[in-house]
C-alpha cells in the first residue's frame, strides 16, 4: 500500500501541547465556525405567506454552535493528549493477542447461537424482533456485497440496483402470476444474477474510480426505470399487495387454512414475524455458507487473487473476464434473494428504498467490516443499523449523526473492524494475514 | 539454426507510436534448453517477453510456439490469459508480481487455476462437496508442497507471501510459473537484487528445473554469472535488434556485444568481461 | 431548427453550471486521487449562503442589481470556500495516506452531513426567490411565431463560466500554486522533499473548487430561482458524471463532459421525454466507457507489466 513517507499532523510534532496551544486552536476552530455557521444557522430563511422569501435571525443558536466548536476542540486536544499520537502502532503483547484470537474464535458461534434464540428471548417484544430482521438483512446484503468489493475488490456503488430487482422480480411474479415466494425466490436470484452479467461486461475494462461512477450510474437507472415505468412498476407508488410467504403452502394467517388452525393453537401476528425471521437468517446463513465455501474453491480463491493482482492472474492463465463477472454475478444473486425477501416481509416496495443512500450503507458495512472478513461484515451491520436505531429518537438529526458517525468510524479503523485475512488453505496452522499486506483490488 | 525449436520468433516488431521498440527481432529457443536473452537497459528485451506472453500484440511479426507433441500454436494470435492457459507459457515480472496478501501456498494454488476448475466441474462439484473435487485439491495441494520444498519454503508456506524476503519471493515466484505446468518459462530477470549466494541457488534451481522438468526456459538475465553458467544459448539485443548469438563462449568474445554494452554502461560492459569464468 | 437553436442554447447554460462543479471533482481526483462525495453538496451550500446574502442586502435596501449580485459571489465564495478547507481538513486529511475505500466511505458520510445540516438548519421546503435578473434578446422570430430567445441571466452564466475558466487555466499554468498542485498531482513525495508544502496545497485544492462550486450554486439559484437541501446530490452526481466523461484528471474534459451532459440532458427532453433524460445522460457515460475506458480527454492508462 501506498503508505509512503506520510508528515505527521500538526498537532501530533509537538508532544504535549501547552495550555497556550490548546486555547490557540480552540479559538482559531471557534472562529472558523463562526464564519461557517454565521449565514446558515445565523439566519433562517422561510417562504412567507405569499411566496416570498423572508428571514429571521438566530444568534442565540449561532452562539450556541460556536461556543460548542470551541469547547469540543479543547475537549479533543485534551483527549488526543492523554491517549497520545492517533495512529501510534500499540504494540499487543502475544499473549493479550492468543486470548484475542480465541475471544474472536468464539465470537462467531456465541453470536449464531444467540441469533437463532433471538425470537425465543424477545418472543413479546415486536419492535426487537423487526430491528432483528432488519439488521439480518443488512448482514446478508453485506455479505452478498462483499463477494464484490471484499473478495474480488471490484467496487460497487450501485449494489441496491440488485436489491431493487429481486424485490421487483418477486412483486411482479406474485402480484400478476400468482407464483408463490418460494418459486420466486429463486427467479429473483437468478433475475438478479443476470443483471449482474449484464452491469458487469461494459465495466470490464474500467478501474476504480470509472467502476464506482458506472456502478453509481447503473443503480440509478434502475432506480429511475423503476420511477417511470409506471405501466410495469407502478411507478412512484410502487406494488402493493405482495403476497407474505408460506410454509409448504400454508399461510400464517387466522383463516381456518392457516397455520394456527392447523395446529390447533391461538392465531397470534407474532407467528408470521418468528417465521420471516428464520426466512432471513435462513437466507443470510445460506449467503454465508456459499462464500466461505467459494473462497476455498478455485473460483473464490482467483476472486482474491484478482484483487491482489490483476496481472499476475492473467499471466496464470486465470480467464480475468469470467472472474470478474462471476464475482458481480455472486453478488447480484444474493442481493436478489434478499430484495424478495424485502418485498415479501413489507408487502409493499416503491422505489423509494432503493436509493444511493441504500447503496451506500451496505458498502459502509463491507467496508466498515473489513474486506472480505465475513464476522467483521455480520457486526459492522449490527452497529450500523443497531446504531441507526438508537439515534431514532435524534429525529431530524439522525442523518446529521449518522454521517459524522461513518466520518469518525472510518478515521478510527479505516480498515475495519477486522483487519486481517484468514487464508483459505493451510499446510501447518492458518495464519490470520494482516490488512496492510493485503489489497483492496483496483476496481 | 538446426535442433528442435520450441520457440520460434520471425521477424518480431513492436511499435509503441514512433517509437520502435523492437525491430525485426529473430530468434529460436531450443526445446529443453535454457536460453538467455541479454542486452543494455531499454534494449527491448521485455518488450519481446511481453510480446511472447500476450501482453502487448506485436506490431508485426510471428511467434511460433511447438509443444512436444507436435502441436503448433502461433502466439501473437492469442492474446492475454490463453497464452498461460492454452500455450502453456508461464512468466514471472522484472519486479515481483506476487499476491502479497495470499500465503505461499495460496499462491501455488492459484496457479493451479484451470486444471482445478476442471477437477471442481466449474465450482459446481466442489460447492456440494463430491470426493473428486477432495482429491484434486489433495493433489493440488501436494504438488504446492513439492515445489515450496525445492526452493526450500516448506517451513514458510502458511507465511503471507507479502511478508517473505525478496529473495524467497523471488524464488517463490518462479514456482508459482512451474505450478501451471508449463512448456516454456520465461523469466524476466530472476536474479535482479539477489546476493552471489543466492544467485547461485537460483542458477541451480534453473538448471534442476531444466533436467528434471524438461521445462524450456527462457531468460532476460544482467547478472552475467547465471547466464554464463546456466545458458545453453544467448541472444544478444541492443536498441530493438538482434546483435548477436551463439554460446555463452561466442558471446562473451565477440567484440560487437563489449561495444554496446560498453556504449550503453561502462559498468555493465566491465561485468560482462570480467563474470562467467 | 428554432427550436433546436433554443435548445442548444439551454444547454450550454446548463452544461456550464455543471463544468463548474465537475472542476471541483476533477482537481481533488487529480491531486489525492479521491471521489470528493460531499462536492455536490459544498454546491448546494454555495446556492444556500448565495440566497441567504442576498435576502439580507436586498432588506437593507441595496437596490444596485450588479453591486448586489458581485457582493452575494464573493460572498459566497469565501464561505463556501471554508466549507470545502473544513471539509478537507476533518474528513480527508486524517485519511490521507489511509487505504483507497476509507477516504470514499468518509466522503459519503460528510455529504450525509452537508445535507442533513441544512436541512436542519434551513428546512426541508424548497426556497423559490423571484427572478433577479430579467429580460433578454431575441435571437430569432421563426415563421410559426417560435421565437429564439437568449436571456440576460444565460449570458452571464455563460460569462461567468467563461471568466472563471480563463482565470482558473492561468492559475493553474502560470502561478506558484499552480505549479505546486501540479507537482503534487505526479508525486506527492517528491513534492515535498523539493519545499512543496503539499498539506496547504491539497487544502487550496479544495478551497478553490469549492469556490468554483459556490458560484456554479450562485448561477444556479439565479437561473432556476431556487435552492432545497437535496439538490446537491442529483447535480453532484451529473457532475461527476461529467467529469468521468471528459476524463477524470483532466481540467478542460471536465467542461467539456459538463456541456455534453447538459447538452445532452436538454435535447433529451426536448425531443423524447423529460423522464428519462437523467437515464440518457447516465447511458451515454457508460456506452462512452466502454469504448473509451478512461474518459474522452483522459490520459489511457498505460499498464505497466
Amino acid at each position: 500500500m501506498g503508505r509512503s513517507v506520510s508528515a505527521p499532523p500538526a498537532a501530533q510534532t509537538s508532544r504535549a501541547p501547552g495550555a497556550a496551544f490548546i486555547l490557540k486552536k480552540a479559538l482559531i476552530s471557534a472562529f472558523v465556525a463562526l464564519v461557517l455557521f454565521s449565514l446558515m444557522i445565523g439566519v433562517r430563511t422561510e417562504a412567507g405567506p405569499q411566496g416570498q422569501l423572508v428571514y429571521w435571525t438566530r444568534f442565540d443558536d449561532l452562539a450556541v454552535m460556536v461556543a460548542a466548536v470551541f469547547g469540543g476542540s479543547i475537549l479533543v486536544e485534551l483527549l488526543r493528549r492523554w491517549w497520545g499520537p492517533v495512529d501510534a502502532v500499540r504494540v499487543v503483547p502475544p499473549s493479550v493477542q492468543s486470548a484475542l484470537s480465541l475471544a474472536g474464535r468464539l465470537v462467531a458461534p456465541a453470536l449464531l447461537v444467540f441469533t437463532f434464540l433471538v425470537p425465543v428471548l424477545f418472543y413479546n417484544e415486536r419492535y426487537i424482533l423487526d430491528l432483528a430482521i432488519l439488521v439480518l438483512t443488512y448482514v446478508m446484503l453485506g455479505w452478498g456485497l462483499n463477494v464484490v468489493v471484499g473478495l474480488a475488490g471490484l467496487l460497487d456503488l450501485g449494489y441496491v440496483a440488485f436489491y431493487a430487482v429481486g424485490a421487483y422480480s418477486y412483486a411482479l411474479l406474485a402480484t400478476n402470476f400468482g407464483l408463490s415466494f418460494w418459486i420466486c425466490l429463486p427467479l429473483a436470484g437468478i433475475l438478479a444474477a443476470f443483471w449482474g452479467v449484464l452491469l458487469g461486461f461494459p465495466v470490464l475494462r474500467l478501474r476504480g474510480d470509472y467502476l464506482a461512477i458506472v456502478t453509481l450510474a447503473f443503480g440509478e437507472i434502475i432506480r429511475l426505470v423503476l420511477i417511470n415505468w409506471q405501466t410495469l412498476t407502478g411507478g412512484p407508488n410502487g406494488v402493493t399487495g405482495i403476497p407474505r410467504p408460506t410454509l409448504f403452502g400454508i399461510p400464517l394467517t387466522p383463516a381456518d387454512d392457516g397455520l394456527a388452525a392447523l395446529l390447533g393453537i391461538e392465531f397470534s401476528p407474532t407467528h408470521r414475524i418468528v417465521f420471516l425471521f428464520y426466512i432471513i437468517l435462513a437466507l443470510a446463513l445460506l449467503t454465508n455458507w456459499v462464500t466461505i465455501r467459494l473462497r476455498r474453491l478455485p473460483l473464490g480463491r482467483a476472486w482474491e487473487a484478482l484483487r491482489e493482482d490483476e496481472v499476475a492472474c492473467r499471466a496464470l492463465g486465470i480467464n480475468t473476464t469470467t472472474t470478474k463477472l462471476t464475482a458481480f454475478a455472486t453478488g447480484a444473486l444474493f442481493g436478489g434473494l434478499a430484495g424478495a425477501f424485502f418485498a415479501t416481509r413489507q408487502g409493499f416496495i416503491s422505489p423509494e428504498s432503493f436509493t444511493f443512500h441504500e447503496s451506500a450503507l451496505v458498502l459502509a458495512i463491507v467496508v466498515l467490516g473489513g474486506m472480505g472478513s465475513q464476522l467483521g461484515v455480520a457486526l459492522a451491520a449490527l452497529t450500523m443499523i443497531g446504531g441507526f436505531e438508537l439515534f431514532r429518537g435524534l429525529d431530524q438529526y439522525r442523518m446529521l449523526v449518522f454521517g459524522m458517525a461513518m466520518v469518525l468510524l472510518m478515521i478510527w479503523r479505516p480498515r475495519g473492524l477486522v483487519g486481517h485475512r484468514a487464508p483459505t488453505v493451510f499446510l501447518k496452522h492458518s495464519q490470520a494475514i494482516s490488512s496492510d499486506l493485503v489489497k483492496e483490488g483496483h476496481g | 539454426m538446426s535442433g528442435d525449436p520450441i520457440l520460434c520468433v520471425d521477424r518480431l516488431s513492436m511499435r509503441f507510436g514512433g517509437i520502435v521498440a523492437v525491430n525485426d527481432l529473430s530468434f529460436d529457443a531450443e526445446r529443453r534448453k535454457i536460453t538467455a536473452l541479454i542486452g543494455p537497459n531499454g534494449a527491448g528485451k521485455t518488450t519481446v517477453f511481453n510480446c511472447i506472453t500476450g501482453f502487448y500484440k506485436p506490431t508485426s511479426g510471428a511467434i511460433g510456439l511447438t509443444h512436444d507433441d507436435g502441436r503448433a500454436i502461433r502466439l501473437e494470435r492469442l492474446n492475454d490469459f490463453r497464452i498461460a492457459k492454452l500455450a502453456k507459457v508461464a512468466r514471472t515480472f522484472q519486479n515481483i508480481r506476487l499476491f502479497p496478501g495470499m500465503t505461499a501456498l495460496e499462491n501455488l494454488m492459484v496457479a493451479q487455476h484451470n486444471a482445478l476448475m476442471r477437477a471442481s466441474g466449474l465450482t459446481f462439484l466442489g460447492l456440494i462437496g463430491a470426493p473428486s473435487w477432495h482429491h484434486a485439491e489433495q493433489a493440488a495441494i501436494d504438488l504446492a508442497r513439492i515445489w515450496l520444498d525445492r526452493i526450500g519454503l516448506l517451513d514458510r508456506a502458511d507465511d503471507a507471501a507479502g511478508n517473505l524476503p525478496y529473495g524467497d519471493q523471488r524464488r517463490l515466484e518462479i514456482a508459482r510459473a512451474m505450478c501451471t505446468q508449463p512448456a516454456l518459462l520465461c523469466l524476466d530477470e530472476p536474479a535482479a537484487g539477489l546476493n552471489a549466494r543466492e544467485s547461485a541457488a537460483l542458477s541451480e534451481l534453473l538448471l534442476s528445473i531444466r533436467a528434471d522438468q524438461g521445462t524450456s526456459i527462457l531468460l532476460i538475465e544482467h547478472d552475467m554469472s547465471v547466464v554464463m553458467q546456466i545458458s545453453d544459448h544467448v541472444v544478444v539485443m541492443d536498441h530493438g535488434i538482434k546483435i548477436a548469438e551463439g554460446t555463452p563462449r561466442q558471446i562473451r568474445d565477440d567484440p560487437k556485444v563489449i561495444a554496446a554494452y560498453l556504449g550503453a554502461d561502462e559498468e555493465e560492459a566491465i561485468a560482462v568481461m570480467e563474470s562467467g569464468t | 431548427m428554432d427550436y433546436f437553436a433554443q435548445q442548444l442554447i439551454n444547454g450550454l447554460v446548463l452544461g456550464s453550471i455543471y463544468g463548474l462543479i465537475a472542476i471541483g471533482y476533477t482537481m481533488v481526483y487529480g491531486i489525492v486521487g479521491m471521489i470528493n462525495f460531499a462536492h455536490g453538496d459544498i454546491f448546494m451550500i454555495g446556492g444556500f449562503i448565495a440566497l441567504i446574502t442576498f435576502l439580507i442586502l436586498v432588506s437593507f435596501g441595496l437596490t444596485a442589481i450588479p453591486l448586489i449580485l458581485l457582493v452575494v459571489l464573493l460572498v459566497s465564495m469565501a464561505i463556501t470556500a471554508l466549507y470545502g478547507w473544513t471539509v478537507e481538513r476533518i474528513a480527508y486529511r486524517p485519511l490521507r495516506h489511509s487505504f483507497r475505500l476509507a477516504p470514499m466511505l468518509s466522503a459519503i458520510g460528510m455529504s450525509f452531513v452537508l445535507t442533513n445540516y441544512s436541512q436542519v438548519a434551513q428546512g426541508a421546503r424548497v426556497k423559490p426567490v423571484p427572478p433577479i435578473i430579467t429580460g433578454g434578446y431575441t435571437l430569432h422570430e421563426g415563421s410559426e411565431g417560435f421565437v429564439v430567445q437568449l436571456s440576460n441571466i444565460q449570458i452571464i452564466v455563460v460569462v461567468t463560466t467563461i471568466v472563471l475558466l480563463a482565470l482558473f487555466t492561468w492559475l493553474v499554468s502560470s502561478t506558484r500554486l499552480g505549479r505546486d498542485m501540479r507537482a503534487c498531482e505526479q508525486d506527492q513525495t517528491m513534492a515535498s522533499l523539493l519545499g512543496v508544502d503539499v498539506d496547504r496545497t491539497i487544502s487550496m485544492t479544495f478551497v478553490i473548487g469549492a469556490a468554483l462550486a459556490a458560484v456554479a450554486g450562485m448561477m444556479y439559484l439565479l437561473y432556476y430561482g431556487l435552492v432545497d437541501f437535496f439538490m446537491g446530490f442529483v447535480a453532484g452526481i451529473k457532475a461527476f458524471t461529467a467529469a468521468v466523461l471528459g476524463g477524470i484528471g483532466s481540467l478542460p474534459g471536465a467542461m467539456l463532459g459538463g456541456l455534453l451532459i447538459g447538452l445532452i440532458e436538454t435535447l433529451w427532453s426536448a425531443y423524447f421525454s423529460v423522464e428519462y433524460k437523467d437515464v440518457a445522460a447516465f447511458s451515454i457515460l457508460i456506452v462512452v466507457l466502454i469504448f473509451l475506458p478512461t474518459g474522452l480527454l483522459g490520459r489511457p492508462e498505460v499498464e505497466k507489466v
